[in-house]
């Protein structure tokens, strides 16, 4: 076949028919996916709820009755009760929302941020400057996660910003190996070695070949850092060292209704259910979420 | 023969006789860590020292076993990574001297072995071969324009091909995708490592053909890596085998396969498979592995494995020896001058 004989095509009438794009098989394929689905459905409301609660809270969150302490759940004007000073469970449980989804969600995308450039330099440019990141990083692996945020926070102070500080230390070191490991394993492939063989330079590999390979794995990782978060912060809380009293969190709200466990466990374990269904939610998303993100299947 | 490119073929400065490439004393040790905290740093001998020319418009046929230096030359000669000395001259201009990096990767490309790893997942086919052009300051529109060309001119069609992405194409329809993505700057040489090595024979020798095509279209100069001595055959002009970071012998394919002068050239094709029942390999001629390039044998490298080996091949490293017509080997038994008992002269 004389395949130099063939004319040349006008830029004009190039014809791309262009096989679905990755991200509408991405979606194509959650969409499949009825756990995955439901539980990114179960966070969205959690979420909309959380920001809308001043329109959505039927009470002042902060308004304490001594006379309506621990009411149980169905009580008239307080649908799912009160508690041990009287205030109103639902919407502080709304509010409460508010804080804790604050506190998932802002150390990982902080840590996300910060790791993930560390980590995608570290794997890149590799050496001595991959030494230096990576032996920096693993003093960090030396404590316990819990343990270290703890002490950062109490080291810092107690309060919100504090926490979200110190939560944020301590998602650096897992987000900055994961994105090293990921950008290691690319930048060895061979397409990479193309690239640089065409002549491109570092900051041109990495946006348009590295990147969109590794950015996947990273987030896929860190939304699972998400319900970690929102549970250590609901530790500090518990442990004082988070969001402060009267503010309604559910981690200090599950260890102020502590007390109440054997007056009224139905409504002393909502807050804790909370937590539990919205980082099941999120872990079992972001597995969903990596499973459709596969490039094979 | 209505070829088209965008980027306009580098120009040929040195003229017709001056070689497209020279290589001298090329040599590249990887730094190994012992086993131990205190162990002294050692050094892997990858390429050691290989100086060979390549003429405008032949093709070089580099042979050798595993982990004898041939991929680590591809990528010297590509400068994806740094040689440790020697020199190299692209047409007359001094790579890293008058020749810049950026621009001798214009005139020098490569294809890799595996085909699905050397093609981004993430971008289509048509963003992969409009990557290289665009990197060169080509506008996006042209660079599209032509990588719908190039996929026509390695055989596929455009109009399906262009929109998909690597995994939904067979072996064989990314290898030629990645031929004209090595093909998409227009460069004059063309290193193929391993190119056809992963592909069904059919396939294969659909893919070498084209090879040959595009190499009269595009006025290629190719230097072909591969273990398959069958195919360095057919597609090759010249030569080159390499054992143990060290260039053993170089000339005419015809000369060498007629008679192979080095004793492990001999060795190796003994070892090649012949569906000729006149041609039948009795004896497996070499046994083992190649020793370890960290700490290689003194002398001649082969020797350890050579059934000829002599004293002499233990104290002195044999220098090429000129044996006529272009083929050059590195035996002390082609050296009567060497003291080697059963060296003979030639020519």
């Amino acid at each position: 076949m004389d395949t130099t004989a063939l004319p040349r095509i006008p830029p004009d009438q190039v014809k791309v028919s262009r096989s679905p794009g990755y991200w509408a098989t991405v979606g194509r394929r959650i969409l499949a996916d009825r756990v995955t689905l439901v539980c990114l459905v179960l966070l969205a409301t959690i979420a909309l709820a959380a920001v809308f609660a001043d329109v959505l809270a039927p009470l002042d969150p902060l308004k304490t009755s001594m006379a309506k302490r621990l009411r149980p759940i169905g009580t008239p004007g307080f649908p799912l009760g009160t508690d041990e000073l009287g205030r109103d469970i639902l919407s502080r449980l709304l509010y409460g929302g508010r804080m804790s989804l604050l506190m998932g969600s802002w150390p990982v995308a902080n840590a996300l941020v910060i790791g993930g450039t560390l980590g995608i330099v570290a794997g890149f440019f590799g050496g001595r400057l991959n030494m230096v990141i990576m032996r920096t990083v693993d003093v960090f692996y030396a404590f316990p996660s819990v343990l270290l945020a703890v002490a950062i926070s109490g080291a810092l102070g107690s309060g919100m910003k504090n926490a979200i500080v110190a939560l944020t230390i301590v998602f650096v070191p897992p987000l900055v190996r994961i994105a090293e490991t990921v950008t290691t394993q690319v930048r060895n492939l061979d397409f990479v070695e193309a690239a640089r063989a065409s002549g491109a330079g570092s900051p041109t590999i990495i946006r348009v070949h590295l990147l969109p390979n590794v950015m996947g794995a990273i987030v896929v990782y860190a939304s699972g850092l998400f319900s970690v978060s929102i549970i250590l912060a609901s530790g500090l809380s518990f442990l004082g060292l988070g969001v402060e009293p009267p503010q309604a969190e559910w981690g200090l709200m599950l260890n102020t209704l502590r007390q109440a466990i054997y007056v009224q466990p139905w409504v002393a374990i909502l807050p804790g259910m909370m937590i539990f269904v919205t980082s099941i939610c999120c872990n079992l998303a972001s597995d969903g979420l990596r499973a459709a993100m596969e490039i094979k299947q | 023969m209505t070829v088209v490119h965008t980027l306009p073929p580098a120009p040929d400065v040195g003229g017709p006789a001056e070689p497209l490439l020279k290589v001298e004393g090329l040599t590249k040790h990887f730094p190994v860590r012992g086993t131990g905290f205190f162990a002294p740093k050692l050094v892997a001998r990858a390429v050691d020292g290989i100086t060979f020319s390549i003429a405008k418009g032949e093709t070089l046929g580099v042979v050798g076993e595993s982990g004898c230096g041939k991929s680590t030359t591809a990528r010297l000669l590509m400068r994806l990574i740094e040689p440790d000395s020697g020199s190299m001259i692209f047409d007359g201009e001094l790579v890293g001297g008058e020749l810049s990096l950026r621009d001798l990767r214009r005139r020098m490309q490569m294809v890799f072995q595996d085909s699905y790893a050397s093609l981004n997942p993430r971008l289509t086919i048509a963003d992969s071969l409009a990557f290289a052009p665009v990197v060169h300051g080509i506008p996006h529109g042209e660079a599209m324009a032509a990588a719908a060309d190039l996929l026509e001119q390695v055989g596929l069609d455009s109009a399906t091909v262009l929109g998909r992405y690597p995994h939904q194409l067979s072996g064989g329809q990314r290898q030629r995708i990645n031929i004209a993505r090595a093909l998409a700057l227009h460069p004059r040489l063309v290193i193929l490592d391993e190119a056809v090595s992963a592909l069904d024979k059919s396939v294969e020798a659909q893919v070498l053909n084209l090879l040959v095509d595009l190499k009269r279209s595009f006025d290629l100069t190719y230097i072909f890596i591969s273990h398959d001595l069958n195919v360095v055959h057919y597609i090759a002009d010249r030569a080159m085998v390499m054992y143990l970071g060290k260039i053993v012998e170089l000339g005419p394919v015809d000369r060498i396969y007629a008679a192979p002068a080095h004793p492990y050239t001999r060795a190796l094709f003994s070892a090649r498979l012949s569906s000729d029942p006149e041609r039948r390999t009795v004896a497996v001629a070499i046994e083992g592995d190649p020793p370890n390039p960290i700490n290689p044998p003194s002398g001649c490298r082969f020797r350890t494995r050579c059934p000829m080996a002599a004293e002499v091949c233990a104290a002195h490293e044999p220098a090429a020896i000129d044996l006529g017509f272009g083929h050059s080997v590195a035996c002390h038994l082609h050296d009567p001058a060497s003291g080697h008992a059963e060296a003979r002269a030639h020519v």
